[in-house]
């Protein structure tokens, strides 16, 4: 395998990587706060993904999908979250059962709308073709995700550590009982950070969508990968979460040229490797 | 009255753990709520701002109703507890730890706090967890400050630290009823009780079974030796 071959592989793998940890910071938050385990995250993502591809078909217009496609998801989820809420206090066999049967009332409309066949959604006309790095040729959509969803990590950084929203959310991955008792109204922060995991999921699925095409069974497939990379990287960990995804991305990618059939059991390996090594993740705590 | 108490009962699932609790803070006054471990201190101190599975009863801050509440409602109209296990949040910085709690409407703005408590300002950059017991009790009690209370909840504040630092923290506490703040103070320690308080209920199975002013509770022999004998020291 020559070394350009490689390198493709592995800045493939962090353009995924940066997709799958968008997918997982969602999860991770969601789950270190309410407590809650949502099997229909991936629905999420799913449901951004076919957006994108109904506003591609219908407008020709990427852009639009871009940026209505996680805002419209946000919104749904700001204003499902208070019934979901009936959910926290559950036992989690019961939380995993109804968001599975969500998740799957959800892949079935999408069935229904569309139809079980995958479809391409074209990448947007200023971002077809390659980039030439002297001998390095790069698909420039491809490119585009990588930075995009660098900046895209970057405004969540500065969120999450710079703010006192995201100050408020790291000390309620600890004790949202101590956080109520300062006076803030907890509901609010959970409808909120609801709504912001549902959109960059949203968000990711759109992204993901001219790099791999839509299929219903896309969002069960980024729920068991984004589970992963919270087990690896730690709940609730920004960092985590970056260096899980990216990790998860790269091996995948690359495992992909070595041993296709195997690319997807290595991920799982790779999980299992890491809690052999660190039980609360990369950068989890106890 | 701040702080009016009226036949307060609390329950943890079918354990009927606070029976009847009826008892008041005035405006400035440091009021101690004393009693051996499991009498049902700390589940009164929770009952107040909401933070109990059940209870039952009248609870009035001010004149207003408060019992139907939510916690973080009870916390906005000036109530702030700081709890046993101090609630530092271990991930975020001492500055952080502050930062979430601030309000503008209180007497104390970021740099009076760290005028009070000057070790807190060398420490601000660290992390929660990298504090000692000594440094989270101050942080927890400067959080609850910097949120501007009415009424401070004190939940065993001397519990497990050095003796100069619960000196430190006597110092504290009677600035923060000079500034006007009433304290409800739960302690197992006697003379730090001793030294603040202006009146002291005695808590026993979830019931007060004494009640008495500062010179009163000198002389209550008979029930210091009966309710508290085995948490005195
Ligand atoms: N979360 C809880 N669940 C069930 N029982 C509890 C809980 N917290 C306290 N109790 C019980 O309630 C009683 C009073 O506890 P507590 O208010 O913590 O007492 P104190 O603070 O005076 O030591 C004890 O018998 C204790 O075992
Ligand atoms: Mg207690």
């Amino acid at each position: 395998m020559s070394v350009n071959l490689l390198l493709t592989q592995i800045v493939n793998g962090l353009g995924i990587g940066m997709i799958y940890f968008m997918i997982a910071i969602g999860l991770s938050i969601i789950f270190g706060i309410m407590h809650f385990i949502n099997i229909a995250h991936g629905a999420f993502y799913l449901v951004g993904a076919y957006l994108c591809y109904a506003l591609v078909s219908a407008t020709g217009n990427f852009w639009l999908a871009l940026a209505l496609a996680p805002l419209a998801v946000g919104v749904v989820a700001w204003l499902a979250e208070p019934g979901v809420r009936r959910l926290y206090d559950l036992p989690a066999s019961l939380q995993i059962l109804a968001t599975l049967g969500l998740a799957l009332v959800i892949q079935e409309a999408v069935i229904l709308i569309f139809d079980p066949l995958g479809k391409n959604v074209a990448a947007p006309a200023g971002l077809r073709g390659a980039a030439f790095f002297g001998s390095f040729v790069y698909p420039k959509y491809r490119l585009f995700v990588i930075v995009f969803t660098a900046a895209v990590a970057a405004v969540l950084w500065f969120l999450l550590e710079r703010t006192r929203y995201g100050a408020v959310l790291r000390a309620g991955t600890e004790s949202m009982q101590t956080v109520e008792l300062l006076g803030i109204d907890i509901s609010r922060i959970f409808s909120l950070t609801f709504a912001v995991g549902a959109a960059l999921t949203a968000l990711s699925g759109v992204l993901a969508a001219p790099i791999r095409g839509v299929e219903p069974f896309m969002g069960v497939e980024a729920l068991s990968i984004a589970f992963v990379i919270v087990v690896i990287g730690g709940i609730g960990s920004f960092t985590g979460a970056l260096a899980g995804g990216l990790l998860i991305g790269v091996v995948q990618s690359v495992m992909t040229t070595f041993w296709a059939a195997g690319a997807n059991i290595m991920i799982y390996v790779a999980m299992a490797l890491i809690i052999l090594v660190r039980p609360h993740g990369l950068l989890g705590r106890a | 009255m701040m702080l009016t108490i009226d036949g307060l009962n609390a329950y943890y699932g079918k354990s009927h753990v606070l029976q009847g609790v009826s008892l008041t803070v005035d405006e400035g006054e440091i009021v101690c709520l004393l009693g051996r471990n499991g009498a049902g201190k700390t589940t009164t101190l929770k009952s107040i701002v909401g933070a109990v599975p059940t209870r039952t009863g009248r609870i009035s801050f001010g004149d207003r109703r408060i019992e139907t509440l939510r916690t973080y409602e009870i916390a906005r109209l000036g109530v702030a507890l700081v709890p046993e296990q101090r609630g530092i949040f271990g991930l975020l910085t001492v500055e952080e730890n502050l930062a979430i709690a601030a309000r503008t409407a209180s007497q104390w703005n970021l740099a009076a706090i760290y005028r009070m408590f000057p070790r807190l300002e060398e420490r601000r950059r660290n992390r929660g967890t990298a504090l000692s017991g000594g440094e989270q009790q101050m942080l927890a009690i400067a959080r609850a400050l910097i949120g501007g209370p009415r009424l401070l909840l004190l939940d065993e504040p001397t519990e497990g630290l050095a003796p100069v630092i619960v000196e430190e923290l006597m110092t504290i506490v009677g600035e923060v009823r000079r500034a006007g703040v009433s304290v409800l103070l739960v302690e197992q320690n006697l003379k730090f009780c001793e030294a603040l308080a202006d009146r002291h209920y005695i808590l026993d199975q979830g019931s007060i079974v004494f009640t008495s002013d500062r010179a009163g509770f000198v002389s209550a022999h008979a029930e210091r030796e009966r309710y508290l004998a085995v948490a005195a020291y």
